[in-house]
C-alpha cells in the first residue's frame, strides 16, 4: 500500500521497485528513486531530529546539499554513518537509518528543557559563566561535551575500503543542471576532452524539480534525456555523477568524491568497488555550473518541522510524488515561491494563503497564481508559527511601510506546512575557493561570481543567472568558448543554444529580518542558523558586544558553523548584520568560503594508502633468510632491520650478549645493505664532496676510502659514512640507513641551486647492491676463501677497497669497520644477496659465525666509541661537541663552515660527547636519563647532559655509557647523578668514549 | 571594571534580554601617539598589551590589526597547549605559559575553556622511544610534568587507538603531559582584548600597517591606512608575516614562512578525551567541546604566504589518522583551512630587541604559538617595558643566530619544521 502522503501519479520514483527501510526502529517503505527524506515525508514523518542547543523539534528543510536541519545517523555498528543529510540519503533496501541528538527518542527529548532556559543561553553565554570554582572547568566541560555533538563515531574499524585516481581533462563541468548540460554539450562538440561531474544521481539539475518547462518546445526532462544520450556517445565527454566536487585549489587543481555504493543494498555492492573515490583532477579549463541554493526567511518561530524551502516543495511534489503537506502557506519576498504554490495547489494540497511580503505583489507566477484563485496577502508577513512536533498554524499580519513594524494581532491561519522563499544565492563555494572574488547584486541580492582567480568561468544561476533559457544560452556560449580555449574550436555550422522561456523570480522586496509579534528577543526565535540554534537576536547581541567583523559574528554566535557550513544562512546573517549597522552588504563582506563544499569521508583521503601500504615496508634481499632464523626486527625509517637474532629460549640480552661475543672472539656476519649508498660521478666529483665533507677529498687515492662527516647550514652534524673512490672521477658514499633520502636531497639542493656549475651525478643505488659485514678475528680466514682478492694486510690495508669476486659473485670489497674489529663489507648486485649470505654462514660454521643484529652492532661501535647519527647527535651537536675536530679542515669551505665557527659553537660549557662508567658496574644507565652534578630533593634541578647511548658490554665486562655533557671534556673523573623517575639515582664517572682496543690494534691487523 | 561575566551577571542580562551587556572592547579612532604601539592582534599582541598596562603600568597603548581579532594564527591553529619542550630555556618559557594558562579564565574574567585533558606524544620505534625517555627525563627535572604511559595505559586512556598500527606504525609508548589540554582559541583573543581594553588600550581594527618612522636609528612612529601614528616604542608580533613587517623596518629575519593546515570533521559526541599527537605519522587529533575531531597536519613542503593547505598533506595526515584510529574512517572532514606559520633555524621563536632602537620583534613561533599565547606576551611585555630582554627570553635573542647560541626544538613540535 503506498504511503499515505503519496501522491497517485507523477515523481521520478520508480513505483515498481518498492524499498523497505527503518527509521527510529519503525520499518516504513519507499520506492526506488526516493531519498530517505522524501520517503519519510511520505510517510508524513516530519519531526526527524532535534536541534543542537535547544534541542528543538527539527524537520525536513530543503531537498539538497543545503540541509542544515534533517541530520540522520544511517547504519549500525563500525558501517554507522553521523550526521548524513536525509535529503541526500539515496533510499535503499534495508536501510536503517535514526534521529541524532535526543534522549530518550526524539518525539520526548529530555534535553528540551535548553529550550526553556534559553534565556540563559544567548551566543557566548560559555564565555561568560563556568569560571567558579576554577578547578570545575572540567566537570563543567565533560557536561557539555556529553550535551554536544551531534551523530555518534563509528563503532570498530571500517570494514569498507576507499580509492583514489587522478584525471585530467580539458574542461570540466561541474553541475549538470541546464546550463552544465549545455556547456558540456557544446564542449564536447568541439572535441575538447570533458568530464561533467554531477553530485545528483541523476543529469538535469533543478529541472528534475519542475513539472512542466519545456526545452525546444518538449518537455524539458525529455530534453535532458536528448542530452545525457548525445554526451554518453561522445567518446570524448565523461559523465560523473554522485561525484561532488568539494574542493578548487591551485593551477585548476580539483578534488572531486565520487559516491560508488551507498546507493546500493549491502549484498548488492560488488566487492570489486570501493565505497567512495577521490577524484584528483587537473582541468585546464573550469566551468562552474553549480546553480543556486534557495534562501529561507528569518522570522519567528521558523524551524518548526513542516516549514521548508518553497523550492524543496516542488522538489518533493514533482520529483518524488510526496505530499509535504495538507494545507500550505507559502510566505515570500519574491515571484518564484509562487509556481511552488501552483505546483501545491496542482497537486491537490490546499493553499491557504501565500503571504507576500511585497507591498504589491506582481510578477507572471503571480498573476498565474491570482487566476487559479489562491489567496495572496500582499505586504504581509508571518509574524509567529505555532505547533509543537509539526507546525500547525501561522500568524499574519500587515507590515509597515519601511517593514521595520507589523500591524494588529494578526490572522491565525491553520496549515501543515510553511514554503518559504527569500530569494536564491548562487552557489559561488567553488568559484570563491579558488580565491575568484565575489560581489554583491543589487538586484537579486545574492552574491555572484567576480573576476576569477584561475582557469574559471561560471554560468547559469551560479554566476546570477537565474532564467532558464539565459542558463541555457550562457552554459551554451560558455562551453564554446573554454573548449576553445583548450585549443577545440566549434566545428561546422554554428549552432544555437537550446531555446526556453525566460523568467525569474523578480521582483522582491528584500526583507533580511521580519519582524515578529514581539521585539527580537522577547519571544519567539528568529533563527538564522537552525542547526547551531543561532537566532537573529544572537547577532544583535554579538554585534552589541562589539564582535563587529563578520567573522567575530560568525565565530561568537557559531553561525555557519554546521555541517552545511552556512549553505542557507550566511548570507541571511550579513544582511541581518548590515541591517544593524544601516550599511551596505558589501561592507559587511562575507566569511572566507574553504573546502570542502560538502563533508568528505576521511577514508578517502587514505585510498588504498592504508595497513601494508600506508608507507612501504623496505626489506632486504636477505629478509626471508633472518626471518627463517628467527631475527627480532627494528623499524629503521622504512627499512626492517634484524635488530637480535635469538636461540633457543634467549631474551634479547642474552642473545645481544652472544652476538657481541662472536664479533670479538671469532666471527660475526651482519646484514647492512640498508645503509644509503649514493653513486657521484662526474668531474667535479671530488671537488663536489670537498664542499660537502668537513674533512678534504681532492688526494684520496682511487681504491681508498674515508670517513667523511656533513653538516647542515647551521654548522651541526647532519650525517657521517664512509666514501670511497672506485674511479678518478667516482666515488661511493654510504649514508645512515635513516637519512638516504634526506641526504640525497641536500646533495641535489646545493648542486641544482647553489653550485650549477659543478659536473656532478648522483645516482641513489641503496637498493642496487647487498652489503654483508663480516667481523672479528676469523674475518680474513673464512674470506680468503671465498675471494680472488689478496686479503693480506699490506695487499689491502685498512680503509681501501677492492674488487673481485666472492663466491664467485663480482663484488666489491671494503676493508672499513663500524665495530673496531677486523672487518669486510662485502656489496654485491642485490639479486645475489641471499645467495652470498648462505654461502659466508655455510662457510663460516666452521668459525662459529653468528649473524648478529644492530643492537649488538650498538654496543660493538660503543665499546669503540664509534658515534650514531640521530643518537649521538639530535641536530644540535657540531663536531667539535664530539670531539672530532681532526676532522674539521681549517683550509677549504664546506656548506655549515661559517655557522660552525660563530663565536658560541666554540664555548667550553658546550654540551661534549665523553663516556659513563657506574659505579656499580653492572647497572645500566637508562638511555635518555638525564644528569646532574647535584641531586636536589625534588625538580627542579641544574642538568649538565643526558646519556646518549648505554648498554652492557660483555666485552669490557661491565656496563658502558656515552653522554653529552656541558663541558664534559672538563669533568674527567668527575661524579655525575642520574636520577630517575622511580625516585633511584645512578652515580657514574666521566671517563674518555673509548672503552675497548684503544690503540686500535684490532682494526687494522 | 566594566560588567563582570559571571552566571549572576548571565541572569540578570536575561532578564533585560540580553540588551544592556556592554561591549567588550571599544573600537576607537586611532590617537595621535602612543608610547607603545603592538603591531598585530593575535593572541600574541593582545596579551603584550594587556601585560603591558597590567604589570608596567604603561596605558598609553594601542593594538594595531590589518584584519580582525585574532584572524592569523591565532584562529587557525589547533589549540594543542603544553610546555614539555626538551631544553631548559624553552620548557621555562612555555611553563611560564603554562601556569599563566592554568589561571587565565579568572585573570581574564572571560572562560576561555583551558581544558587540561593531557597531551600524549606516542613513540612507533625504537628511537621514537628514546627520545621520548630524554624527554621525559629532562621535563621532570625542569619541573614540567610529563610521563611514561605504556601500550595499556595509552588504550585505556583512548580506547578508538590502534595500537598495532597495522604493523606498520605500531604504537610503543607516550609521554603524556596532564596538565596540557586544549583551548577556545578565539576567546584568548577576545578575553585579552576586553581586559586589554579596559586598563585603556586602543584596538584598532582594519588597519593595516605600510611602514615604520625611524629616524636616527630609531623608531618614531607607524605608518598606517589611518595615517602616521607616532609611538615611542614599537612591538611587532605578527608571525607568518614578520619578514614582511620587518623588512619596513629595514631588519631580515631568518624565517622561512610555510602553509600549515588543519581540518575539523563534523561534530560528533565525545570519543577521544585527550589530546594524541604522532611525530612519525605527522597527525595530531584532539576533540573540541562541539564536537568536532580537529586535525593538524604537517607543513606544506614550500614556501609561501597562502593561507590554505594543499591537498597532498591533506592525504598524508588522514591516512595516519584512519591508520592509528580505524574507526573514525568513516567520519567526515567539514572544514579545512592553513596558516602561516614562521619557522626560524632551530625552531625556536624569536622574542627579541632590534638593532633599530626602540624596535621589538616577537617572532617565529612556528607551528606552536598559540600555547605560548600568555607567556609570550608576558615576557614581550617585559622586554619592551624595560628595554632589555626577561631571563626567560634571554635565550631567544635575534643575535643568536650570530654568535650560534641556538635552541634547537626541531624535535619538540609534533611536526616537522
Amino acid at each position: 500500500m503506498p504511503a499515505r502522503f503519496r501522491l497517485t501519479q507523477g515523481g521520478l520514483i520508480d513505483r515498481s521497485k518498492p524499498v523497505s527501510f527503518q527509521f527510529n526502529g519503525k520499518v516504513y517503505l519507499g520506492f526506488e528513486g526516493d531519498t530517505l527524506a522524501s520517503a519519510l515525508i511520505a510517510n508524513g514523518v516530519h519531526l526527524v531530529g532535534r536541534s543542537f542547543k535547544y534541542h528543538r523539534p527539527r524537520g525536513i528543510m530543503s531537498a539538497g546539499a543545503e540541509e542544515a536541519n534533517a541530520l540522520i545517523q544511517v547504519g549500525e555498528g563500525a558501517r554507522s554513518d553521523p550526521n548524513l543529510r536525509a535529503t541526500q540519503i539515496e533510499l535503499v533496501d534495508g536501510l536503517v537509518a535514526s534521529s541524532q541528538n535526543c534522549w530518550p527518542s526524539v518525539e520526548f527529548d529530555v534535553s528540551i528543557v535548553n529550550n526553556f532556559a534559553s534565556r540563559l543561553l544567548p551566543s557566548g553565554f560559555y564565555y561568560k559563566t563556568f569560571m567558579w570554582p576554577a578547578s570545575f572547568w572540567m566537570t563543567y566541560e565533560s557536561a557539555i561535551r556529553k550535551a554536544a555533538g551531534l551523530g555518534k563515531a563509528p563503532e570498530g574499524p571500517d570494514p569498507d575500503s576507499y580509492d583514489k585516481t587522478f584525471a585530467h581533462c580539458d574542461v570540466l563541468v561541474v553541475g549538470a543542471g541546464p546550463s552544465g548540460l549545455t556547456a558540456a554539450l557544446s564542449a564536447g562538440r568541439a572535441g575538447a576532452r570533458v568530464i561533467l561531474a554531477e553530485q545528483d544521481n541523476a543529469l538535469g539539475g533543478d529541472l528534475l524539480s519542475e513539472a512542466d518547462a519545456e526545452i525546444q518546445g518538449q518537455p524539458a526532462l525529455e530534453w535532458v534525456e536528448g542530452a545525457r544520450a548525445e554526451l554518453e556517445g561522445l567518446e570524448n565527454v565523461r559523465i560523473l555523477t554522485r561525484t561532488q566536487c568539494y574542493g578548487y585549489f591551485d593551477h585548476n587543481f580539483i578534488g572531486l568524491m565520487q559516491n560508488l555504493t551507498d546507493h546500493l543494498p549491502q549484498n548488492a555492492k560488488p566487492a570489486s568497488l570501493p565505497r567512495h573515490r577521490l577524484w584528483k583532477l587537473r582541468a585546464k579549463q573550469v566551468l562552474l555550473a553549480t546553480g543556486a541554493i534557495e534562501r529561507p526567511l528569518v522570522f519567528s518561530d521558523n524551524d518548526r518541522p513542516g516549514i521548508m524551502l518553497a523550492s524543496a516543495c516542488r522538489t518533493y511534489v514533482n520529483r518524488y510524488g510526496v505530499k509535504p503537506g495538507k494545507k500550505a502557506v507559502i510566505f515570500t519576498n519574491n515571484d518564484g515561491a509562487y509556481a511552488a504554490a501552483l505546483d501545491l495547489h496542482k497537486a491537490g494540497i490546499h493553499v491557504a494563503a501565500i503571504v507576500d511580503l511585497r507591498s504589491d505583489p506582481e510578477g507572471p507566477m503571480t498573476e498565474q497564481a491570482r487566476e487559479a484563485g489562491l489567496r495572496i496577502l500582499g505586504n504581509h508577513a508571518v509574524i509567529a508559527t505555532a505547533g509543537d512536533k509539526r507546525v500547525k498554524a501561522v500568524l499574519v499580519a500587515p507590515l509597515s511601510e519601511d517593514g521595520e513594524k507589523v500591524y494588529g494581532g494578526g490572522e491565525k491561519i491553520d496549515c501543515d506546512l510553511v514554503a518559504v522563499s527569500g530569494g536564491w544565492n548562487p552557489t559561488v563555494h567553488l568559484h570563491s575557493q579558488s580565491r575568484g572574488k565575489i560581489v554583491f547584486d543589487d538586484d537579486y541580492a545574492c552574491f555572484v561570481p567576480g573576476t576569477p582567480a584561475q582557469e574559471s568561468v561560471t554560468a547559469g544561476a551560479c554566476s546570477g543567472n537565474f532564467g532558464l533559457g539565459a542558463c541555457l544560452t550562457q552554459g551554451h556560449d560558455a562551453g564554446i568558448a573554454t573548449a576553445a580555449k583548450t585549443g577545440f574550436k566549434a566545428k561546422g555550422r554554428k549552432r544555437a543554444p537550446p531555446k526556453a522561456e525566460d523568467r525569474n523570480f523578480l521582483p522582491a522586496r528584500w526583507m533580511w529580518l521580519v519582524p515578529g509579534d514581539k521585539p527580537l528577543g522577547h519571544g519567539g526565535k528568529h533563527f538564522v542558523d537552525v542547526q547551531n540554534d543561532v537566532t537573529a537576536a544572537d547577532l544583535h547581541l554579538a554585534l552589541r558586544e562589539g564582535y563587529r567583523s563578520i567573522e567575530h559574528v560568525k565565530r561568537y554566535t557559531t553561525t555557519g558553523m554546521g555541517t552545511d557550513q552556512g549553505k542557507t544562512s550566511n548570507v541571511n546573517a550579513i544582511g541581518i548584520v548590515a541591517g544593524h549597522f544601516g550599511c551596505p552588504i558589501p561592507n559587511v563582506g562575507v566569511t572566507t568560503f574553504r573546502p570542502p563544499y560538502t563533508p568528505v569521508t576521511f577514508g578517502v583521503f587514505a585510498g588504498r594508502d592504508v595497513g601494508d601500504l600506508l608507507d612501504p615496508v623496505r626489506k632486504t634481499p636477505m629478509h626471508a633468510l633472518h626471518e627463517h632464523a628467527g631475527a627480532a626486527f627494528e623499524d629503521v625509517g622504512q627499512w626492517k632491520r634484524p635488530w637480535y637474532f635469538p636461540i633457543a629460549g634467549e631474551d634479547m640480552h642474552q642473545a645481544v650478549n652472544r652476538e657481541v661475543k662472536a664479533c670479538r672472539d671469532s666471527l660475526g656476519v651482519m646484514d647492512a645493505s640498508t645503509l644509503g649508498k649514493i653513486d657521484i660521478q662526474g668531474k667535479d666529483a671530488a671537488e663536489f664532496l670537498n664542499r660537502i665533507y668537513t674533512n678534504a677529498w681532492s688526494q684520496l687515492k682511487v681504491g681508498a676510502c674515508r670517513y667523511g662527516l656533513m653538516l647542515g647550514e647551521d654548522g651541526m652534524v647532519m650525517d657521517d659514512g664512509v666514501t670511497s673512490r672506485l674511479g678518478e672521477n667516482h666515488f661511493l658514499m654510504t649514508t645512515t640507513t635513516g637519512n638516504a633520502a634526506p641526504v640525497l636531497g641536500h646533495l641535489e639542493e646545493y648542486l641544482q641551486t647553489e653550485w650549477p656549475e659543478l659536473e656532478v651525478y648522483l645516482t641513489s643505488v641503496t637498493e642496487q647492491f647487498a652489503t654483508i659485514s663480516l667481523a672479528g678475528p676469523n674475518a680474513r680466514n673464512l674470506l680468503a676463501e671465498l675471494t680472488d682478492i689478496d686479503l693480506s694486510a699490506e695487499a689491502f690495508p685498512f680503509m681501501t677497497l677492492r674488487e673481485g669476486t666472492a663466491a664467485g659473485i663480482p663484488a666489491r670489497v671494503f676493508r672499513i669497520s663500524f665495530t673496531g674489529d677486523l672487518s669486510y663489507e662485502i656489496n654485491v648486485p642485490a639479486s645475489y644477496g641471499a645467495a652470498l649470505w648462505q654461502t659466508v654462514m655455510t662457510a663460516g660454521e666452521k668459525y662459529g659465525i653468528t649473524p648478529y643484529g644492530t643492537e649488538a652492532m650498538h654496543v660493538l661501535r660503543a665499546e669503540k666509541g664509534f658515534i650514531i647519527v640521530g643518537q649521538e647527535t639530535d641536530g644540535s651537536v657540531t663536531p667539535f661537541d664530539l670531539g672530532m675536530d681532526w676532522i674539521v679542515s681549517k683550509k677549504k669551505d664546506f656548506v655549515g663552515r661559517r655557522s660552525l665557527f660563530r663565536a658560541d659553537m666554540s664555548k667550553d660549557d658546550r654540551k661534549q660527547l665523553v663516556g659513563l662508567l657506574t659505579d656499580v658496574p653492572e647497572q645500566v644507565l637508562p638511555e635518555g636519563a638525564q644528569l646532574v652534578e647535584k641531586v636536589e630533593d625534588k625538580p627542579p634541578m641544574k642538568m649538565l647532559g643526558h646519556v646518549t647511548s648505554s648498554y652492557h658490554s660483555p666485552n669490557v665486562g661491565r656496563s658502558i655509557a656515552m653522554a653529552l655533557i656541558k663541558g664534559g671534556r672538563a669533568r674527567m673523573g668527575s661524579k655525575l647523578y642520574a636520577p630517575l623517575a622511580d625516585g633511584k639515582v645512578v652515580t657514574c664517572t666521566v671517563t674518555g668514549v673509548v672503552f675497548y682496543d684503544k690503540e686500535g690494534e684490532r682494526t687494522r691487523g | 571594571m566594566k560588567s563582570r561575566y559571571s552566571i549572576f551577571s548571565l541572569m540578570r542580562n536575561a532578564l533585560s534580554y540580553h540588551e544592556k551587556w556592554p561591549e567588550a572592547w571599544r573600537s576607537p579612532e586611532p590617537k595621535p601617539s602612543y608610547d607603545v604601539i603592538i603591531v598585530g592582534g593575535g593572541g600574541h599582541g593582545l596579551a603584550t598589551a594587556y601585560y603591558l598596562a597590567k604589570l608596567h603600568g604603561i596605558h598609553n597603548v594601542a593594538v594595531i590589526e590589518r584584519g580582525w581579532l585574532g584572524g592569523g594564527n591565532t584562529g587557525r591553529n589547533t589549540t594543542i597547549v603544553r610546555s614539555n619542550y626538551l631544553w631548559d630555556e624553552s620548557a621555562a618559557l612555555y611553563e611560564h605559559a603554562l601556569k599563566l594558562w592554568e589561571g587565565m579564565s579568572q585573570e581574564l574574567n572571560y572562560n576561555v575553556m583551558f581544558s587540561q585533558r593531557g597531551v600524549m606524544n606516542l613513540a612507533h620505534n625504537q628511537h621514537d622511544l628514546r627520545e621520548l625517555s630524554r624527554r621525559i627525563n629532562a621535563n621532570r627535572l625542569n619541573g614540567v610534568d610529563s610521563e611514561f604511559l605504556t601500550p595499556q595505559q595509552i588504550k585505556d586512556l583512548v580506547p578508538i587507538i590502534d595500537l598495532r598500527g597495522n604493523g606498520r606504525y605500531p604504537v610503543l609508548g607516550a609521554s603524556m603531559q596532564r596538565r596540557g589540554g586544549t583551548a577556545r582559541h578565539d576567546a584568548v583573543a577576545w578575553g585579552y582584548a576586553r581586559r586589554a581594553d579596559e586598563q585603556g588600550v586602543d584596538i584598532i581594527q582594519e588597519c593595516p600597517v605600510h611602514g615604520f618612522e625611524i629616524e636616527n636609528g630609531k623608531v618614531v612612529g607607524v605608518q598606517t591606512a589611518k595615517g602616521l601614528i607616532k609611538a615611542k616604542k614599537v612591538g611587532v608580533v605578527v608571525a607568518g608575516h614578520s619578514s614582511v613587517m620587518a623588512e619596513m623596518a629595514g631588519i631580515r629575519l631568518p624565517l622561512v614562512s610555510h602553509p600549515l593546515q588543519a581540518l575539523v570533521s563534523e561534530p560528533v559526541k565525545p570519543v577521544i578525551d585527550t589530546v594524541v599527537m604522532s611525530n612519525a605519522i605527522h597527525a595530531y587529533i584532539s576533540q573540541s567541546d562541539k564536537g568536532e575531531l580537529v586535525i593538524g597536519a604537517g607543513v606544506d613542503k614550500y614556501v609561501g604566504y597562502g593561507q590554505r593547505g594543499s591537498l597532498p598533506v591533506t592525504e598524508e595526515t588522514l591516512a595516519a589518522v584512519c591508520e592509528l584510529f580505524p574507526s573514525l574512517k568513516r567520519m567526515r572532514m567539514m572544514r579545512q583551512w592553513g596558516g602561516i606559520v614562521d619557522t626560524c633555524p632551530d625552531a625556536s621563536p624569536i622574542i627579541s630587541k632590534t638593532p633599530v632602537e626602540g624596535f621589538f620583534i616577537n617572532c617565529g613561533w612556528g607551528t606552536g604559538g598559540f600555547k605560548a599565547t600568555p607567556g609570550s606576551g608576558w615576557v614581550f611585555a617585559d622586554t619592551i617595558a624595560n628595554d632589555r630582554p626577561h631571563p626567560l627570553n634571554e635565550a631567544f635573542s635575534l643575535e643568536r643566530f650570530n654568535s650560534g647560541y641556538l635552541v634547537d626544538e626541531h624535535g619538540a613540535a609534533a611536526v616537522a619544521h
